[in-house]
């Protein structure tokens, strides 16, 4: 199936950056949450209770309605805080974007690990601005405000169309499809990530480097699969533009005696 | 091809919109009602929550959503309508907006009901709690209180905008299709408020410690208060008023709580609309409840936001003003301001204060504005001839702790005589110290004057008292607004100041080399 892509793009202050990022998601994950299943014989199971909460926000003139559950909001203000502190050490001209992507997982023969099959992305563009006195910034409150209220609508909108949901899966199942870990509420599997676009215009992503690493796991995998070894993969990511992979493998039937420990640096630099 | 639900679950449908419905009168009710709602999540199903969500059940609410109902489901042609409206304290309201939850034709025949549509209608609810929020009448409904209430009234039967104004928006929160029609939940508000904009100035004697029956209006007591709606008060159950609205049974009916995940059955229906054409006339016996749960609790915290010590000459100028500065935020105008206290002396001074308050900050000068009394004018004209602190009239004066002030120990005490005071330094030597003596002697005898007879203040500061000490904080703000350049800064000094600078420099770097390590002392002992 075709995964359906929103983007929703806001334009901010500094200082109301995260609010406006836990407003959205917030918003997103209220629609894309359910109450906890309790499985019960013969196939049926039954559905735990989503309790919401009024929450204003203290920079912007607005209110938005969460699902009452602290672990979920934990999870959801970490991220929200490694993206604007991202965004504001990034030093560009403060435009970035956070995506919330749902997915489910579908579960492959070994050694290929699961892959996570997304169907539904909602991508928040942001792009911060400074103010020069109190009055201008008295007036984005209120604009922001409105700006964020017409972004819910437009949540309400695309998540009215009623388009695919992955099914209701079965007890073996529901861990496909629904994150399970959290005791109060359960939503659909989801993952955040944040791109920074620095001033170069290059982009400096998150998903980029997993892209990287899963693929290259994936590679790494199928060569010691191909040797008849077991191997680790273990991947360390610097801080600078630099991968730096290194496999290690260690073998109990070895090809050639002197092949017994392999140790493979692959680095790769982006200009 | 069959022809129409199994019977089982047409019962579910229509189980499932009437619960809907009554649930969606509850969201759009709580949502205006003032205060943010919480509810909490359980992991654990009870037989209550309809639709997987915590929406709490207020009985007076439910009560009248079953009334305008009465045993219908909303139908094509037969919509159910929440009415929000806005109500002042001298009476006026005005429509804010109409949430509507229709019905239309269009039917979706392959729907699973007990699963599909009872998820798609959780998600429409979710939808519904959000969009509560965004609307404008959401931000006047959290300021309601004192000033102003949010009423609301439950109507079926054909959908009526005639009240909203012009260029009124809609906005839908969604659709969800069943077998026998498809849901539609929107909301149109009024856009153009300006009509509250001139009220907002009036003031009459304030509402404060009402009680809810004051809005309950008997029944047939007119067309146009019948129209009211009702405010809600969502009070305990066991209020006296638990009679009529104990159907809180029925929200007890269990809801579905268990799901199959079993593949879907055929579920195949026509279905005729119900046959009988209902013309309901709108409910004219809504009795009205205010739409602000404790509608006391507000008015005790306006009060307090009114309150002012009135010991001595009343000062009702800053807190007015203080809030004057929220009224400039307000949507389409209308103000937040708590009516000044039911002080009949003072109410047309509230009235003047506050009409010169709204947008302005409280510190204003009122330079046009007559003084109150001829010692202020002559104080005024005095101080601001000479400067601070430099009259020095010889005769005794009444110090500030005769006079019944606060912080009088405090007062400045710039009128004794200190010539060894350095920050006296008058250019000229006080001139007429006499008026100011006669207006302080003139002063104690009309000590009580002015809590009678002033008409209009020009600037009063918070905490201080008006015209009873020649150097009161007023003054001495007003003087020192404009204080006089700095010597250092006059043209014709800098200049031969900077050549007299630049001769001494070395000097200067000489002393201060040899004392470095006095000033590195220095610094390390402020580390």
């Amino acid at each position: 199936m075709n995964c359906r892509s929103e983007v929703l793009e806001v334009t901010v202050e500094a200082r109301q950056v995260e609010e406006a990022m836990l407003a959205l998601l917030h918003t997103i994950l209220l629609h894309r949450s359910s109450g906890k299943f309790h499985y019960k014989k013969e196939g049926t199971y039954s559905i735990g209770t989503v309790g919401t909460l009024d929450i204003d926000c203290d920079f912007i003139d607005f209110t938005f309605v969460r699902v009452s559950s602290e672990e979920l909001d934990r999870v959801i203000r970490k991220a929200v805080s490694e993206f604007k502190d991202a965004l504001s050490n990034s030093g560009s001209d403060g435009m970035g974007q956070i995506s919330l992507e749902f997915y489910q997982k579908k579960k492959s023969r070994w050694p290929f690990s699961d892959e996570c099959i997304p169907w539904e992305v909602w991508s928040i563009k942001v792009n911060v601005v400074n103010l020069a006195n109190e009055q201008e910034r008295q007036i984005c409150r209120e604009k922001v405000g409105e700006k964020l209220g017409e972004k819910v609508i437009n949540v309400v909108e695309v998540i009215n169309r009623h388009e695919y949901l992955p099914k209701m899966p079965t007890q073996s199942e529901v861990d496909n499809v629904f994150d399970t870990s959290l005791k109060d509420v359960q939503p659909y599997l989801y993952k955040i990530t944040y791109q920074i676009t620095d001033s170069l215009g290059t982009s400096v992503s998150t998903t980029m480097r997993r892209l990287i690493k899963d693929t290259l796991a994936l590679f790494m995998q199928s060569v010691t699969s191909h040797m008849g070894r077991t191997g680790f993969p273990v991947c360390n990511f610097s801080k600078s533009k630099h991968l730096l992979f290194t496999l290690k493998f260690s073998s109990q039937k070895t090809v050639a005696p002197s092949l017994k420990n392999i140790r493979v640096d692959i680095c790769l630099s982006a200009e | 091809m069959d022809s129409g639900l199994s019977p089982q679950d047409k019962k579910d449908l229509d189980k499932f919109i009437k619960f809907f419905a009554l649930k969606t009168v509850q969201v759009i009710v709580q949502a205006r009602l003032g205060e943010k709602i919480c509810t909490r999540s359980s992991s654990s199903p009870t037989g209550s929550d309809w639709f997987n969500l915590a929406i709490k059940d207020i009985p007076e609410v439910t009560h009248e959503a079953k009334k305008a109902l009465a045993g219908q489901l909303p139908g094509i042609g037969r919509s159910m309508c929440v009415e929000i409206s806005l109500k002042t304290s001298e009476g006026d309201s005005m429509e804010l907006e109409t949430w509507c939850l229709e019905m239309n034709e269009k039917c979706d025949k392959d729907i699973k009901v007990s699963y599909t549509v009872y998820n798609r209608l959780s998600v429409l609810l979710k939808s519904l709690l959000a969009i509560t929020r965004v609307t404008p009448a959401y931000k006047l409904s959290r300021k309601q209180g004192h000033d102003y209430v949010i009423l609301y009234r439950i109507y079926f039967g054909e959908v009526q905008l005639s009240g909203l104004g012009e260029g009124f928006q809609t906005v839908r929160a969604g659709v969800v299709g069943t077998p026998v029609g498809t849901v539609t939940l929107s909301c149109a508000y009024r856009t153009n408020l300006a009509f509250m904009s001139n009220r907002q100035f009036e003031r009459s004697a304030p509402i404060m410690g009402i009680i809810v029956d004051h809005f309950v209006d008997p029944p047939g007591s007119g067309p146009r208060t019948a129209n009211m709606g009702h405010p809600c008060n969502y009070r305990a159950p066991d209020d006296d008023d638990g009679g009529p609205y104990a159907g809180v049974q029925d929200s007890q009916e269990v809801c579905t709580t268990s799901f199959s995940t079993s593949p879907p059955s055929q579920c195949v229906c026509t279905l005729s609309p119900s046959p009988s054409k209902l013309s309901k006339p709108l409910p004219l016996d809504s009795l009205p409840l205010p739409l602000a749960p404790g509608l006391v609790t507000h008015t005790l915290y306006a009060s307090r936001l009114s309150y002012h010590p009135q010991a001595g000459a009343a000062e009702l100028g800053h807190p007015a003003a203080n809030q004057g500065l929220h009224a400039g935020k307000e949507h389409g105008g209308v103000a937040s301001n708590p009516a000044q206290p039911a002080h009949g002396a003072d109410a047309h001074l509230a009235a003047e204060n506050v009409a010169n308050t709204p947008g302005e900050n409280g510190g204003r000068r009122r330079d046009e504005q007559p003084s109150p009394s001829d010692p202020l004018e002559s104080l005024n004209a005095f101080t601001r001839k000479i400067g601070a602190f430099v009259n020095k009239p010889n005769a005794p004066i009444q110090t500030a702790a005769g006079l019944d002030l606060p912080f009088a120990a405090f007062a400045p005490r710039g009128l004794d005589s200190e010539d060894s005071d350095p920050m006296v330094q008058p250019p000229d030597s006080p001139t007429c110290p006499s008026p100011l003596q006669a207006s302080l002697h003139s002063q104690d005898s009309e000590g009580s004057g002015p809590q009678d007879d002033f008409v209009m203040v020009d600037f009063r500061p918070a905490f201080s008292k008006d015209d009873l000490l020649p150097m009161d904080l007023g003054t001495f703000y007003r003087e020192f607004q404009n204080p006089p350049q700095l010597a250092s800064l006059s043209l014709h000094i800098s200049s031969q100041s900077m050549a007299d600078d630049l001769d001494s420099l070395p000097e200067k770097l000489a002393v201060y080399e040899k004392n470095i390590d006095e000033f590195d002392a220095f610094v390390d002992m402020l580390q």
